[in-house]
């Protein structure tokens, strides 16, 4: 038993440090020769200020049209019977099937078409609508039972204060799975702002970062600066928030 | 009931409704209708029918892009099964450093694909690079890594006289270079739901395989493996949909207008890429984008079919 568990640790310590290694050398790279002020040479050489602030907003807004959209969507889907709904929904959820490279060229498309090309508002607002996460929110407020809705009601609560009121704040650790998810996912995201804005003032992290790679090439140092601070922020929401992350990921069978 | 809560459910969708059907159906639709046109830098010409699709057939640079995703996939989906299956087995039930570990093998997840990139970009780099530079160290030949357009299995047998060609040489070691970067990232998250699967196994199989004299690889085979299917199986699926797509890892390890030494690492989304934006040939792009649909549709309907079957089964 001792030198199974001898043998289990080895291998997953072995396993650890292979994972860990590109992010060891990535820091060790970045603080050689200038060391920390390699970080502030990168940050420098092109307007990371920007990318960064620009990420930031991007990613804010579309969480928080997120949240609006898929609370109100997922409340009426989940609790009200009309004619049409299952319709409806199926709409909805048959768009989950159709991976983005497959629309990016019409979606350009539209988006010159609407004069949106370049601006905040291609980065913004077709994303913030998010399908998987009205499905999330619709699954739990289906479980909420009805005589809460009927006693609310009851007590003069009307149809929207009780999802402001009572419904959302149950709902807390379902709406924390659906924020982790989506802060990552417009963080992460590449290909849209890489497609949708040209203009250095509307450069995205992820976009200036490629670029950046791009044009310094052979330095390394500023490279590996660069790579750590856009991935900090994300590091420490992770360490902070990985066990809820973790859980929700193994729950609902989602990346991305 | 009085009309305002009649139409209340719709208002409650609509803003939701109105992106959806803007941004996703619209555009999906269009890029199906787009297929059958000539849609270019100067707009629409009129339809033409199946020309883009005969031209996709034809192209020799559409097929390369197919073979090498078809590589990608191969590569990446059994490693990328294989390795957290194992991590998972390890990491199963009372372990010291559990969650240091699960940690660990979790941060290529969050961490984004560029990011990756430009690190591992430098790790292969094959002048200075560490990956390099610990081969020398052990006495080994420096590889060119992504910049490597023979194919692997060419590049182990040409030694011992034989000379594979085409798709026989196998993956340049460039799109492995690739393959390797994409295990990576997705370790952690296939094996948290390898964790997560192994966790739903009721003990008394095991209990009832230790009664009539199973040993480790016995309760393995014959209790593990087999309840583990509808997770291995999930796994397979998703990991072969996203496979299917990559395009951040080749984009910026192998930077345009390239897509890899001598094209090969061009992959389906790469080569749909340079299409739509950098000729802006919509038209064509979407004769590309509907190939695509069709092979990832066909991957979810099997999964659905066969995930159903075995959620009857048990």
């Amino acid at each position: 038993m001792r030198t199974e568990q001898i043998l289990k640790q080895t291998l997953l310590l072995a396993g650890g440090v292979i994972m860990l290694m590109p992010f060891l050398w990535m820091i060790s790279t970045s603080l050689e020769q200038g060391g920390f002020y390699n970080y502030v040479e990168a940050w420098n050489r092109v307007p990371f200020g920007t990318y960064f602030l620009n990420t930031l907003i991007v990613t804010s807004l579309t969480l928080v049209g997120v949240l609006i959209t898929s609370s109100l969507a997922a409340y009426s889907f989940g609790t009200m019977e009309y004619p049409g709904r299952d319709k409806l929904f199926l709409l909805f959820l048959s768009t989950m099937m159709v991976p983005q490279p497959v629309y990016l060229a019409p979606s350009y498309v539209i988006l010159a078409k609407l004069g949106w090309v370049d601006t905040y508002l291609a980065l913004i607002v077709p994303w913030t609508t998010n399908v998987f996460s009205i499905f999330l929110l619709r699954q739990h407020f289906m479980t909420l039972p009805k005589s809460l809705y009927e006693a609310a009601r009851l007590d003069g609560c009307s149809r929207f204060g009780y999802l402001w009121r009572v419904a959302l704040p149950l709902s807390k650790s379902v709406i924390a799975t659906i924020m982790l998810f989506n802060v990552i996912g417009s963080w992460n995201s590449f290909m849209w702002p890489l497609v949708v804005t040209h203009s250095e003032k509307l450069r995205v992290l992820q976009v200036g970062l490629s670029y950046f790679n791009q044009e310094q090439s052979s330095n390394y140092q500023l490279l590996m600066a660069a790579s750590t601070f856009s991935i900090l922020p994300l590091l420490i929401l992770f360490l902070f928030a990985q066990k809820h992350l973790v859980a929700s990921y193994s729950r609902t069978g989602l990346k991305d | 009931m009085r009309t305002g809560s009649r139409i209340s459910p719709y208002l409650y969708i609509l803003p939701a409704l109105i992106i959806v059907v803007c941004f996703r159906t619209i555009p999906i639709l269009a890029s199906f209708t787009a297929s059958f046109a000539d849609y270019d830098i100067g707009g629409f010409h009129g339809f033409l029918g199946f020309s883009n699709y005969e031209r996709m057939f034809t192209d020799a640079r559409f097929w390369n892009s197919v073979s090498n995703t078809v590589f990608f996939v191969l590569g990446v989906v059994p490693a990328g099964i294989a390795i957290p299956l194992v991590l998972a087995m390890l990491l199963r039930g009372e372990l010291r450093g559990k969650a240091i570990y699960r940690t660990i093998y979790f941060l290529p997840v969050v961490t984004s694909a560029v990011a990756v990139s430009v690190v591992w970009t430098w790790l292969f780099k094959p002048e200075a690079g560490p990956i390099n530079g610990v081969i020398i160290a052990l006495g080994g030949d420096p590889l060119m890594w992504l910049r490597e357009p023979r194919g692997i299995f060419e590049m182990i047998l040409s030694p011992l006289g034989i000379k594979p060609e085409g798709i026989f040489a196998g993956p340049s070691l460039a799109l492995v270079s690739l393959m390797i970067v994409s295990v990576w990232k997705s370790i952690g998250y296939n094996t948290v739901l390898f964790l997560a699967g192994l966790e739903n196994i009721p003990k008394t199989y095991y209990e009832a395989a230790n009664l009539d004299g199973a040993g480790k690889w016995g309760s393995f085979r014959h209790v593990t493996w087999p309840l583990l299917s509808p997770t291995t199986f999930y796994v397979l699926i998703m990991s072969t949909i996203a496979s299917f797509q990559t395009f951040a890892l080749v984009y910026v390890m192998t930077p345009p207008p390239g897509g890899g030494p001598l094209g090969t690492t061009n992959v389906i989304v790469f080569y749909l890429f340079q299409k739509a934006f950098d000729r802006f040939d919509i038209g064509y792009a979407s004769a590309i984008s509907v190939f695509l649909f069709i092979v990832l549709l066909g991957l979810t309907i099997i999964q659905r079919r066969v995930g159903e079957r075995r959620v009857h089964y048990s």
